[in-house]
């Protein structure tokens, strides 16, 4: 087991340093830098170019790139280009403010999903099929921006009862007034690896109550409930497997569902970083991104193989 | 709480309590405190150090509110176009030896917000942040924006205690309209806080009516009643001013009927009518500020190299309907000045939306239904100031459609188009286009028309894009740069700006008139004709 785990952890290396190459190289294809966004189009050549080597964007792009590693590697994340603050202190404050609707979304998304898809699956062809497979399926078809920005319009524009935007101050909600700002982003984001989970799930348990050996352990007396725990015991890996990735989504910031609830989270933060050609918070963000991302699919995997020794081979 | 927001409460009847319960502490309590909070378009708080980012909505919202510069707006009118006033300085004049030669009469008894003196060792201090690369307090940053704003600073000295002389490059008659955009902050502050201007933002200091008092990255800016400013008459009257950036129109829209907020910046113009219908303000200004396709006349081969066809397309633009269209959030432009305005002029062609004239142009042109113009324009989605360009662009494409151009579109977002503005019209960055619709930042002063369109303004090397060059409006512009006249300045600007709207290097569509929504709890606010507003006359009334 703990050979397994070393080899994934292992396996993160290069796909971390691919992933931050790959950004690198690919922002370099947007037009223009930072410089060009950063100052009035009339500024003088000669403080522009000042500015480029302030920033290093005059040296070659493989140096800029070893320049940036070496930092990155002693825990540097270098300082923004825009607004001159340290990358890590924006970068950091925004993963925590959007995984404080991240996890509560992948949570409720989660349960729900499970639950949905276990009773979808237990009364296949029914009505209560029909009712929770349709919700999983809205849950994966309706675009989520949409469903908060409907939100938003009924529930703070029309009826005034939630906070239509943005965080309430303070950081971690300790208040009811605080708790009111998660309730809509955390409802919106959720519908996705509801619907997800929902429709893998409902799937797998269909997969599992087909083969042989549940009418077998019927068949030694087994009880319901008993023969719903080995079902669960076989279909947890792939959905935890999936939530592993769903939960990397959502800690990636939804930009849109961000953007329509003015989030000040990382989904934001890539999005700026992005319309300023901000290479420092961008190439940070998306390297720490992939990394939380590799991270949790390792646990997941190490979860699998825990629950089902075949996966260790 | 708004008198909307009061109607549906009462609407919703049982609905209310629940809803006042829920909303407790979103709203503004009804205290004596006096909060006015507002929803900006901009992505992110402009940086707070006096040089503010995010283009002139940093400079209204953070600049003109923390600092003051030697010479203010005055935007205490609603009824005429906003001009210039003493600021930290009292008093300016020309050498009379060297029109090169400006000499500035400080005032007395200011002091910046940290208490230290605003006097010329502060002025040249600040001066040297912008302009000398080999200051302590050099900022390339800040030192950026000013050069841009005010290329023409050569040197400049101490004459007394409060005296400061600034030398310009070449003789201009505008450079007081130029130097509104160069704020002054606190140098003991920053030697303070370590010679660092990033913790300068984190703890800034001006001589301005309000002071910063709480910065949350990304989310708000909270701004203070200075007690002490210098100027008895624009001591702010709110306690606080809280600014949040907002930049999705629908976000900004739900927080102010939600009551997060009581004042948006830039409402969805198809929200304006119910808004009005709720029982909200909408303010406008009208002032020059213009909305365009800029044209691509460095392409030599491109039809738009023929006036007649420049002309033409003038012509064939249905102002009134777009401005129907945007429920009135903006009104025709027929040059960067507006007709009635001393600076507009005497120009021939009045561009009403004639059709039949465009194709009477096109046809002495050699072009007609057989002969069709096909143009390619540069628009965003969206962006600071763009207004709603899609729905904007899609008309004006269905509009000259019937004259004989057949437009496409090349949509790019923001940070491409700043980065093609930059550059030359038949650079790469460019794609090509044949026009560029970027709405242009305020033009009220004559310096904003040499700024755009001045032939020794040509991109990458100034804001001139279309490369546009000619020689009449060149020389009007050289004589009115020297000249020590108002009148005579006005005068020049003028038949300038008429050779401006005759040659038509832009197509001129609309001006956008900077609409605002409010609650009507928020008072004595003056909708100045200029792209900057006074925060100060503001108050909250129950």
């Amino acid at each position: 087991m703990i050979a397994f785990a070393i080899r994934r952890i292992l396996y993160a290396i290069p796909i971390l340093i691919g992933v931050s190459l790959f950004v690198f190289i690919l922002i370099r294809l947007v037009p223009g830098d930072v410089v060009d966004i950063l100052i009035p189009p009339e500024a003088p050549r000669r403080v522009a170019e000042d500015l480029r080597a302030r920033f290093g964007l005059d040296q070659p792009v493989y140096i800029q790139y070893f320049t940036w590693l070496q930092r990155i590697l002693m825990g540097d994340f270098g300082i923004s280009a825009f607004n001159n603050r340290p990358v890590a202190l924006d970068l950091f404050v925004s993963l925590g403010n959007t995984a404080l609707i991240a996890v509560p979304a992948a949570i409720i998304g989660f349960t729900l999903g499970s639950i949905l898809g276990t009773l979808a699956a237990f009364f296949r062809g029914s009505w209560l099929d029909t009712i929770f497979s349709s919700i999983a399926i809205a849950g994966v078809s309706l675009p989520h921006y949409w469903v908060g920005i409907v939100l938003v319009a009924i529930f703070s524009a029309g009826y005034n009862l939630l906070p239509a935007q943005g965080m309430a101050p303070g950081g971690f909600p300790t208040t009811w007034q605080q708790v009111t700002h998660l309730i809509l982003p955390v409802a919106t984001l959720s519908l996705i690896p509801m619907g997800v989970i929902s429709r893998l799930v409902r799937a797998n348990v269909l997969e599992i109550l087909s083969q042989e050996f549940v009418p077998a352990l019927h068949g030694k007396g087994l009880l319901n409930r008993g023969v719903l725990v080995h079902i669960i015991h076989n279909a947890a890996p792939p959905a935890l497997a999936l939530m592993g990735l769903q939960l990397g989504y959502l800690l990636g910031g939804s930009i849109l569902v961000e953007a329509v609830f003015n989030w000040p989270g990382s989904g934001t933060l890539m999005q700026l970083a992005i319309f300023r050609r901000d290479i420092p918070v961008l190439s940070a963000t998306i390297l720490v991104l992939a990394a939380i991302f590799v991270l949790l699919n390792i646990l997941v995997d190490i979860m699998q193989a825990y629950i089902d020794p075949r996966m260790r081979r | 709480m708004g008198k909307g927001i009061s109607l549906r409460v009462r609407k919703f009847g049982i609905l209310s309590s629940t809803a006042m319960f829920f909303s407790a502490g979103l709203a503004l309590p009804a205290t004596a405190e006096q909060v006015l909070r507002i929803a900006m378009t901009a992505s992110d708080i402009p940086i707070t150090t006096g040089a503010p980012d995010n283009g002139y909505e940093g400079l209204r919202s953070t600049g003109y509110t923390i600092y003051d510069g030697l010479v203010s707006w005055d935007l205490s009118r609603a009824d005429e176009l906003a001009d210039i006033r003493p600021g930290l300085a009292t008093s300016w004049r020309q050498d009379e030896d060297d029109a090169t030669r400006w000499i500035f009469e400080l005032r007395e008894g200011v002091q910046f917000h940290d208490g230290s003196t605003f006097d010329a060792d502060a002025a040249i201090w600040n001066l040297e942040r912008y302009y000398d690369p080999d200051s302590p307090q050099y900022e390339d940053q800040g030192a950026a924006q000013a050069q841009a704003r005010v290329p023409l600073v050569d040197s400049f000295e101490k004459i007394d205690d409060m005296t400061i002389a600034i030398n310009t490059t070449r003789p201009a008659s505008y450079f007081p309209y130029m130097l509104t955009y160069v704020l002054f902050s606190s140098p003991a502050r920053f030697e303070e806080v370590g010679g660092s201007w990033s913790a300068f933002a984190e703890n800034p200091s001006g001589t301005g009516p309000f002071r910063l008092t709480d910065f949350q990255t990304r989310q708000s800016v909270e701004l203070s009643r200075n007690e002490d400013y210098w100027d008895p008459e624009r001591v702010p009257k709110l306690d606080r001013l809280i600014l949040y950036p907002m930049p999705e129109s629908t976000t900004r829209l739900a927080a102010l009927r939600s009551g997060q907020v009581d004042w948006i910046e830039v409402p969805p113009p198809d929200a304006v009518p119910s808004l009005e219908g709720l029982g909200f303000q909408i303010t406008t200004s009208s002032y020059p500020h213009v909305w365009p396709w800029a044209l691509n006349l460095q392409d030599q081969d491109s039809p738009f190299q023929d006036v007649r066809v420049r002309q033409a397309i003038n012509y064939c633009i249905d102002r009134e309907g777009l401005s129907s269209l945007l429920n009135n959030v903006a009104e025709p432009s027929y040059g960067i000045f507006k007709p009635g305005e001393d600076l507009f002029g005497e120009p021939e062609n009045r561009y009403s939306f004639d059709p039949d004239k465009s194709r009477e142009l096109l046809a002495e042109a050699g072009y007609g239904p057989d002969d069709r113009i096909d143009m390619t324009v540069m628009i965003t989605a969206s962006g600071s100031g763009q207004m709603t360009p899609i729905p904007m662009n899609e008309f004006l494409q269905d509009t000259v459609s019937q004259c004989g151009f057949d437009v496409e579109f090349e949509q790019v977002e923001w940070g491409s188009m700043l980065v093609a503005l930059r550059n030359e019209p038949m650079s790469d960055m460019a794609f090509g286009v044949d026009a560029m619709n970027m709405s242009l930042p305020p033009s009220t002063d004559v310096s904003q028309m040499a700024l755009y369109f001045y032939g020794q303004n040509l991109a990458p090397n100034g804001r001139n894009w279309s490369h546009w060059v000619n020689e009449d409006f060149d020389a009007l512009i050289d004589e009115l740069e020297v000249s020590r006249d108002p009148e005579e300045v006005t005068r020049l600007g003028a038949e300038a700006h008429a050779i401006l709207v005759d040659d038509a290097p832009w197509v001129f569509i609309v001006h956008d008139l900077n609409a605002r929504a409010m609650t009507s709890s928020v008072q004595g606010f003056v909708s100045a004709q200029s792209w900057f507003q006074d925060f100060t006359p503001v108050y909250m009334e129950d």
